[in-house]
């Protein structure tokens, strides 16, 4: 892994991204530069209004820097046009998200099934990848429920299923746990951690401190800058 | 994401929301039924008018007595007695296309069987004109030559005088008197029913024509050969323009009249008849494509709106599926495909609905209907468009989201 380390996945060099509020130009990020390596586990915290939503949503590629550069795998993905960057969206990264964003008429199968949709995967071999995605978050047997019939921690596994169906370099959680209970979302940061030991690149967005504790690596931002970029022994959920 | 992806989804959509679907259908499929249903019955009434026309004979040329211009008055139709049945006679002789010609007069009056009397209206006539007209004999016999020739005093009944002098009874043999001449029933003539202006073809009585202008008072007139009207029969296939011009010229010629002088006769091919009918019509059909048109534009503009709803409701799943990798082409697309799938299922009831009233129209109401292959398939293709137009400006909306937006949605 050594090799694999000393790569960087995500180099952000000089990234800048402001709003206008009206006459007020509020910059959201400012001037950031950061780099992760394959494989670490980064907790991105910060209050509201840091600028760390703003950075995962650069990362995510669901928007575009005013500036700056940013290299996902070695490609500079800061000029790609939407259509590129939907593609890299579907290829290169997962999404999970606070309120798990499942889609409630379909199953788990179907929600996890929906990544490879985009991704002009065969139907023939849809169920076979999603089922072992599944497999992966331990809910192989609950492929036919429903959202609704399905516990909190439960839908945030399936999200997470969905998030690793087409094999991506990252990882993006937005506050994965902040609509679960304490054992629950212990389970969750558990899983994220697997999945990181066996190589997956994860970046994570939290506010709350115990959970940033179980992450290798931490920044923390403030009003738009990054202020300190702090590796750690992390703790072991499970 | 391909179509069958696309449309997948769009099927579980609507299902989702069956009610809401259904409702907006609605539009969508009474404005297709009543295409369907309306073009049918129209049809059928257009093909009934056409078989009554194609029954009176298409190749029959009538002409009739002209007025008398007297200083520049015209004294209305039939006032001219310049028609002889000279004019018929030449005119089968001299134009090569003819194949009969049948002079005949008529005249309104009342007919007489024991106590029993009815208005009806004579036709002094030669055998020739049974034939011109299609008539044929339900009872006894028809005219003869011998009948025209010795100007026997004998008459055929139509059905309807028959039932108003003779209740059931037989008639043939029976004596009758028009005026106080005394005739006897030959024959009973079989029914025709109405004609399309709706008169009762059957209420009529044929004698014959050198019969009714000897006996039948005011039939006398300054020229004893004069003739009301005749019904000239071309040969079939033969150009009915032509024909005419050929009549008119001969006519003019016999009756001396010099250019720049009007007709003093009036002439009308039966496709003259069938051409008003059918542009009346088109004209009703064009007004019920109008309805329809409406019904449709109403449907989908229902369409457009519910699909506004969908979007805003979904606006966090569309979020997502921008998120894991749909592209604004796949989110337009998914949303079309959901409104011209809402708009083609319409359709198709549509189509059931508007093929069962048809029927239904025909089987209860007793209206002739013929459902037209072409407007099923207009109907359904003007509702995918539909579909596709209305669909348009909603599934834009859905894909110019935007996702980090869309994400945090509400």
């Amino acid at each position: 892994m050594a090799s694999d380390t000393a790569k960087p996945l995500i180099a952000v060099d000089r990234l800048t991204r402001h709003y206008r509020m009206g006459p007020q130009i509020v910059h959201a990020l400012d001037d950031v530069s950061v780099t992760v390596n394959r494989g670490e586990f980064v907790a991105v915290m910060g209050p509201s209004g840091s600028g760390k939503s703003t950075f995962m949503n650069l990362l995510g590629c669901l928007d575009r820097p005013d500036s700056g550069h940013y290299r996902l795998d070695g490609q500079e993905v800061a000029g790609f046009s939407s259509d590129a960057l939907a593609a890299v969206r579907n290829r290169s990264i997962g999404f999970v998200f606070q309120s798990f964003n499942l889609l409630p008429r379909q199953s788990a199968l179907g929600n996890v099934m929906l990544p490879m949709v985009y991704a002009g995967v065969a139907s023939a071999r849809r169920v076979e990848r999603a089922l072992a995605a599944l497999d992966a978050v331990g809910l192989r047997e609950r492929a036919g429920h429903r959202p609704t019939q399905l516990s909190g921690g439960q839908q945030q596994r399936v999200a997470i299923a969905r998030a690793l169906v087409n094999d991506p370099l990252l990882l993006l959680a937005d506050e994965p746990t902040g609509a679960l209970d304490t054992a629950t979302s212990l389970e969750i940061i558990g899983l994220f951690q697997r999945l990181n030991r066996r190589g997956i690149t994860i970046v994570l967005v939290t506010h709350e401190p115990e959970v940033a504790r179980f992450a290798g690596r931490v920044l923390h931002f403030r009003d738009g800058r990054l202020i300190d970029d702090l590796r750690q022994d992390a703790e072991v959920a499970a | 994401m391909t179509a069958w992806d696309a449309l997948r989804a769009a099927l579980e959509s609507l299902r989702a929301n069956m009610l809401r679907s259904a409702l907006t259908m609605l539009g969508i499929v009474i404005g297709v039924a009543a295409v369907i249903a309306m073009v049918a019955v129209g049809a059928g009434a257009r093909d009934q008018v056409l078989r009554q026309i194609a029954s009176l004979g298409t190749n029959l040329i009538m002409v009739g007595q002209g007025s008398i211009v007297r200083s520049g008055v015209k004294l209305g139709a039939g006032t001219a007695s310049s028609l002889t049945e000279d004019d018929a006679l030449s005119v089968l002789a001299e134009i090569p296309s003819v194949v009969v010609t049948a002079p005949s007069v008529r005249w309104g009056l009342q007919i007489v069987a024991g106590n029993q009397n009815w208005g009806t209206v004579l036709f002094g006539i030669t055998p020739d004109y049974m034939d011109a007209r299609d008539w044929s004999i339900a009872a006894g016999r028809g005219l003869s030559d011998e009948d025209v020739a010795q100007a026997n005093k004998v008459v055929v009944l139509g059905q309807t005088v028959v039932r108003n002098l003779f209740g059931g009874g037989d008639p043939i043999g029976e004596p009758v008197r028009l005026f106080s001449t005394p005739l006897t029933v030959v024959g009973v003539l079989a029914e025709k029913g109405q004609n399309t202006q709706g008169q009762d073809q059957d209420d009529v009585i044929f004698v014959p024509l050198s019969m009714a202008k000897r006996n039948i008072p005011g039939m006398a007139k300054s020229n004893p050969r004069f003739i009301h009207t005749m019904v000239v029969k071309m040969r079939d296939g033969s150009d009915m323009t032509e024909a005419q011009a050929q009549i008119r010229d001969l006519l003019r010629q016999r009756h001396r009249l010099i250019p720049g002088q009007d007709d003093d006769f009036w002439m009308r091919d039966l496709s003259e008849v069938s051409a008003t009918r059918d542009a009346s019509s088109r004209a009703l059909s064009f007004l019920l494509a109008a309805v329809a048109a409406v019904s449709l534009l109403v449907g989908g503009i229902g369409i457009m709106n519910i699909m506004l709803v969908s979007v805003t409701e979904r606006t966090r799943e569309i979020g997502l599926r921008l998120a894991i990798g749909a592209r604004r082409r796949d989110i337009l697309v998914q949303f079309l495909i959901e409104s011209t799938t809402l708009s083609l299922i319409g359709a198709s009831i549509g189509v059931a609905l508007g093929i069962g009233t048809a029927v239904g129209v025909a089987a209860l109401a007793g209206w002739p209907t013929l459902i037209q292959l072409d407007s099923v398939v207009l109907a359904v293709a003007v509702s995918g468009l539909i579909g596709v137009f209305f669909g348009l400006y909603p599934a834009r909306r859905a894909a110019r989201l935007n996702p980090i937006e869309a994400l945090r949605h509400e």
